[in-house]
């Protein structure tokens, strides 16, 4: 196997919103975080940690405050016209909602091609052809150029949402909960559909869901955010098989599972989500953590290397033996 | 969980008028709920879970609605009982728990008030033995600090408080019977599991019998007793959670089970996938309604609706398909529908 090459770099990324008046909230907190390139990165976490901030700030949807992002080990952070027009060509990114997201008033084909006119400045006649291969590709026929979105089923809206991000043939789409917004039939599809995208094109993919299951089947890797910060980065296989941070762990065990049996213990988290605006001081997952000791509402861990490919931001990894050292 | 029948609902029809013409989005429904019995109604958008549940306390009347069929209560037929007679049930024997927690609530009334508001609609209790009644209730569904969320408007909770506020409203009056419509897909799962745990709860300590209507498999195998699938506005298969889940007897059924994306069990390459789309116009096929997405329909499926009948499940394991026993494995084996 050779070599992972890096494709995004994040480094110390921070989004905040608020600021003057009302109250700032870290959305991103100092986040570090290397995509590979050819890998689909399974970023997971539940609403409000951060996760769609994060994902919209590494291609700019959403500006970051501050730290650095580097594709293809270039610096893009500040880049800004002619050059960043290119740049985001080759960084895309598909939505959650397949009716917010499309213009209503326009043709499939405009808004397939709307992005490989204006990024690519590629000659309409090739964008034609482009955008009727794509409209193949995905499902949908190249007749559905001529019809409008508001005729479409939700699922084909997302195949819509799916072509329009490929059209000026990116490297790396970020994908915000695409199938989230699907009945389960059709969201096999599209999962479906995806997976065969990322397979002949070689897309790097960083894929955002709050459903365990549906990263299962996508993500090489997965990372777990809680509150603004990574707390768990590791291989699919791993993850599954046991999170290492506690919070993954309750995560995973909260999931409902189509067993016959009555299910293992449920780890059962109290309370609710912390106020992002005020998080808890040293770990902040401590305040729901059923293993937390005094250390942990002290001094916050950092994101460590506890295994091969795997970084936990715990005082007291699950690792190597099940529970607390 | 072979109580008494609570609730019996026979040929119940819903139609809307719609541009196109009238949707079926009822088209015939026979079910019966028994006390102290969770019975999880599943199915796809469209699929006419909602419209069934809101009709059994008249909550979708109106004009352009047309209701049809039979819904027994304690002798009282629902589908034709004035709206005076509904109010006097609805919230007090028969509850409604919605998914949108924010919109159900009133944002410019506190919560305790608003739960007080639903035990003295019902109730000769004074203002004050109301509040205190609510607050006592804010406690049973988990609310920790009663007292305090009682003084809180709606937008200052969480959506996992706002649910239980839900459910706190839907119990103020011990109805015997419940009716959750997707009350945790607003949630993030570890709120999820909380609500659901108060569900059967419910269930165990108060023997209400709960209608929750869902199109989570997963949350369906925690929680239900029996199971009634949906699709394009009639029940194709119901029976008891281990007869649906582990033993399917229809392709969608079946189908439905294989397309889950789940966190256990071998990671399958590619997930076996439903093709096409559910029905959602008024139009519908002469036969079997799932038989254009079927992969194993033939002519027979197109001729007319299979009656829902026993045929090579359990007891009261039910369904509406002509195949074969013989036709049914091949089509799980198809489908990679995993082994009990």
């Amino acid at each position: 196997m050779k070599l992972p090459t890096p494709l995004i770099e994040l480094e110390k990324l921070r989004v905040d919103f608020g600021g003057s008046g009302g109250r700032r909230v870290r959305a991103v907190r100092d986040v570090d975080l290397t995509i590979y390139q050819g890998e689909t990165l399974g970023l997971v976490g539940e609403s409000g940690c951060g996760k769609s901030t994060l994902g919209r700030a590494t291609v700019r949807v959403t500006e970051p405050t501050g730290g650095t992002i580097r594709y293809l080990g270039a610096d893009i952070t500040t880049l800004r016209g002619a050059h960043f027009r290119q740049t985001r060509a080759e960084l895309q990114m598909v939505f959650q909602d397949p009716f917010g997201s499309l213009n209503p008033r326009r043709t499939v084909a405009d808004i397939v091609a709307e992005p490989l006119l204006r990024a690519r400045r590629t000659p309409r006649p090739e964008a034609r052809r482009i955008v009727d291969d794509l409209l193949d590709q995905v499902g949908l026929g190249r007749e559905a150029g001529t019809r409008r979105p508001h005729e479409f089923s939700g699922g084909q809206r997302q195949r819509i949402g799916i072509a329009r991000a490929l059209a000026p043939a990116p490297t790396f789409v970020v994908a915000d909960e695409p199938v989230s917004a699907l009945d389960v039939s059709i969201q096999a599809q599209v999962i479906n559909l995806l997976a065969d995208l990322i397979r002949e094109r070689g897309l790097t993919m960083l894929f955002i869901s709050h459903d365990l299951g549906v990263v299962r089947h996508i993500a090489d890797r997965i990372a777990v955010m809680y509150l603004g910060e990574i707390i768990e980065i590791a291989s699919r296989d791993d993850f599954f098989a046991g999170p290492a941070h506690p919070y993954g762990e309750a995560l995973l065990s909260s999931v409902p599972t189509l067993s016959r049996q009555p299910r293992r213990e449920r780890i059962e988290l109290t309370g609710d989500l912390p106020d992002p605006a005020a998080p808890p001081a040293g770990c902040t997952f401590h305040t729901r953590c059923r293993y937390a000791v005094d250390r942990c509402r002290t001094e916050a861990p950092a994101l460590t290397e506890v295994a091969a490919g795997r970084q936990v931001r715990c005082h007291f990894p699950l690792l190597p033996v099940k529970g607390p050292a | 969980m072979s109580g008494e029948t609570l609730l019996e609902i026979r040929g119940l029809t819903v139609g809307f008028d719609v541009p196109a013409g009238r949707l079926p989005a009822v088209a015939g429904v026979d079910l019966s709920l028994r006390r102290g019995e969770i019975l999880a109604l599943v199915g796809e958008s469209g699929s006419g879970k909602s419209a069934l549940s809101m009709s059994l306390v008249g909550l979708n009347r109106g004009p352009g609605a047309h209701i049809g069929g039979e819904v027994l209560f304690h002798g009282r037929d629902l589908v034709t009982a004035g709206e005076r007679e509904l109010r006097g049930v609805r919230g007090k024997d028969i509850a409604v728990v919605f998914q949108d927690s924010l919109a159900a609530l009133n944002p410019t009334q506190r919560i305790g008030d608003q739960v007080a508001e639903m035990i003295r609609a019902h109730r000769k209790v004074t203002r004050g033995q109301a509040g205190r009644r609510a607050e006592e209730l804010l406690g049973e569904v988990g609310i920790a600090g009663p007292a305090q969320a009682a003084r809180a408007y709606p937008h200052q909770l969480s959506g996992g408080m706002r649910q239980r506020v839900m459910i706190a409203i839907g119990l103020a009056n011990d109805p015997a019977v419940l009716i959750a419509d997707e009350p945790t897909t607003a949630l993030d799962v570890t709120i999820q599991a909380q609500v659901l745990r108060l569900l059967t709860k419910l269930q165990s300590e108060h023997g209400t019998a709960i209608v929750l209507i869902t199109h989570d498999l997963g949350v369906v195998a925690e929680v239900a007793d029996r199971v009634a699938v949906m699709y394009a506005g009639r029940i194709i298969e119901q029976g008891t959670r281990d007869e649906v889940l582990f033993d399917p007897q229809h392709p969608y059924t079946m189908g439905l089970l294989s397309s889950v994306p789940r966190v256990d069990g071998p990671a399958v390459a590619r997930l076996p996938a439903i093709a096409g789309n559910p029905l959602t116009g008024v139009a519908r096929p002469a036969g079997c309604a799932f038989a254009p997405r079927c992969p194993f329909a033939h002519d027979a499926c197109r001729a007319e609706m299979p009656p829902l009948r026993r045929r090579y499940g359990g007891t009261a394991h039910v369904d509406r398909c002509v195949l074969d026993d013989a036709a049914r494995t091949r089509a799980r084996g198809a489908l990679e529908v995993l082994a009990p």
